[in-house]
């Protein structure tokens, strides 16, 4: 997730940022901007005004009427420009009054979840962060089987895919209230694992490294399916599921979590 | 055997607590409790709404009662009577974490229950009396604890707009202080949960499945337009009964 910052010249309103069509590295280019430093500590003179951090929307990697008919473009006219939105522009505003910019999303996540005792602006940070994730998890003609690696991992740490996709389905449909469900990576036992979250909560606060997101707010499914949460699912992991997406938050995650020898084809 | 003895006790037990109604078995159309007895064990069953599903318009859709009703609430009676029987045949068996693992779908699938036996209770068709503003005795309480019924309003369409996920806003009644107040409850959890000592009066629920197909994501919109519906007179008995 980037983040712009801006110059004090520019730092008495802002315009929002038109939306960017994006791969899934995100690097936005900046202009006449000192290199961020880490820890969004700013190293200028103490002198100059305040400078400005803030998140913009980021847009699907596909067109809102790609994904039908199992997602509908309404939905994800809603569902993005409305409630996706919402959140970015309530995170900002939380920002202005708030010691907290200067983080990349996902450290801000983690600040902000504060150890289970969340800060006001770990909500919208999260939803926003969920959101951006949730897209990419799907595409148009997704679903199927997943393949190579990824399903090679499946099939090590559910026995099967179809294991797998009972206990993703299973975990769903017993969520009480609004929440998400993830396919993640665990870092510490090194193998994937179906969670699932309240609310806003996402697995990168326990240090996790999710792989897959489904929406199971209401929100997410209403206009569609209504209170058909098993259809919504289904139709999830058999349509829209992105596997393409999964493979590269693998690829990424194996250079954080060591899953073991790989499998060197002798020749 | 053992179990039909277990069943027998409990079924007294539910009759001291419930009533002699229940013990007896009769089911409720009219109050709607829905409960009958199968086997011994109470199961519940869907409360009839006072009004027809297209009557609260235009402040809720036809639409959105039929599903609210016929399905949601359906559901969680389903679950609830599902959790029940296993919570019996883990208890009969004694299998104590089995017990445990049950209380969160009890909590669950029983608050919703509840909660939206209470919610058809306090919605009144405009044409019915519907919106009418509290008198008397729930009106000077709301005066002396809130200023007026318009910033009591104000203030459960704040925390009702504000509330994160799903839950729903009461106007609750503390009855060992006397005194009103404005509570919410995350998901299905029923009022009780905030304080032993709470009655609700109204209750406003606020999950998507509310409001979504008319309101989308405007949820203070719907905030704003349940008050039009708003059974107040059923507010009102239940606060008499309970400071009486």
């Amino acid at each position: 997730m980037g983040f712009h910052l801006l110059s004090p010249s520019y730092c008495c309103g802002y315009q929002p940022s038109p939306p960017i069509s994006h791969g899934l590295l995100r690097f936005r280019p900046v202009t006449g901007i000192p290199k961020p430093s880490p820890k969004g500590q700013l190293h200028q003179s103490r002198r100059a005004s305040k400078v400005l951090a803030y998140y913009g929307i980021t847009t699907p990697p596909y067109k809102l009427d790609a994904l039908e008919p199992y997602m509908s473009q309404r939905t994800l006219e809603l569902h993005w420009g409305k409630h996706h939105r919402d959140y970015v522009d309530s995170l900002n505003k939380q920002l202005v009054k708030s010691p907290l910019y200067g983080h990349t999303m996902e450290e801000l996540i983690k600040v902000t979840y504060n150890n289970g005792n969340p800060l006001p602006e770990f909500n919208n940070a999260a939803q926003v962060w969920n959101h951006d994730f949730f897209w990419e998890s799907m595409q148009s003609g997704g679903g199927k089987l997943p393949q190579g690696g990824v399903l090679q991992q499946i099939e090590k740490d559910f026995d099967s895919y179809s294991n797998f996709r009972d206990t993703f389905v299973e975990s769903a449909m017993a969520l009480f209230g609004s929440g998400w469900v993830w396919l993640v990576l665990r870092t510490e036992e090194k193998k994937l694992s179906v969670v699932r979250t309240s609310n806003a909560i996402c697995p990168l606060v326990w240090g996790d490294i999710p792989i897959i997101a489904l929406d199971m707010w209401e929100h997410a499914y209403y206009l569609d399916y209504k209170d058909d949460r098993e259809k919504y699912i289904n139709t999830f992991m058999d349509n829209l599921v992105s596997w393409h997406a999964a493979t590269v938050r693998m690829l990424r995650a194996e250079a954080f979590v060591n899953l073991g020898e790989p499998k060197i084809p002798v020749a | 055997m053992a179990l039909r003895a277990i069943a027998g006790k409990k079924t007294l037990t539910l009759g001291l607590v419930l009533g002699p109604r229940a013990a007896a078995g009769a089911s409720a159309p009219r109050t709607g409790s829905g409960l009958r007895h199968a086997r011994g064990l109470v199961t519940f069953s869907l409360p009839d709404l006072p009004y027809d599903y297209g009557a609260l318009e235009p402040a809720i859709s036809g639409e959105i009662m039929k599903l609210h009703h016929q399905k949601h609430h359906q559901t969680y009676i389903t679950n609830f009577n599902k959790a029940l029987e296993q919570l019996e045949e883990a208890m009969a068996k004694g299998d104590s974490s089995k017990v445990a693992h049950l209380q969160s779908a009890i909590k669950f699938n029983g608050g919703g229950h509840i909660n939206h036996s209470i919610f058809w209770k306090n919605l009144k068709p405009l044409n019915e009396g519907g919106g009418e503003p509290p008198h008397s005795t729930l009106g000077w309480a709301i005066d002396t604890d809130f200023g007026s019924l318009d910033a009591l309003v104000q203030k459960m369409n704040a925390e009702g707009a504000a509330l994160q996920g799903s839950g729903w806003v009461w106007l609750a009644l503390d009855k060992e202080m006397k005194k009103l107040k404005v509570e919410t409850t995350a998901n299905q959890d029923p009022l009780v949960t905030k304080g032993a000592n709470l009655v609700p009066l109204l209750g406003i629920d606020v999950w998507e499945h509310a409001y979504y197909l008319q309101y989308k994501n405007a949820r203070p919109e719907y905030l704003k337009n349940i008050w039009k519906i708003m059974n107040w007179k059923y507010a009102s008995e239940v606060y008499e009964k309970e400071i009486a």
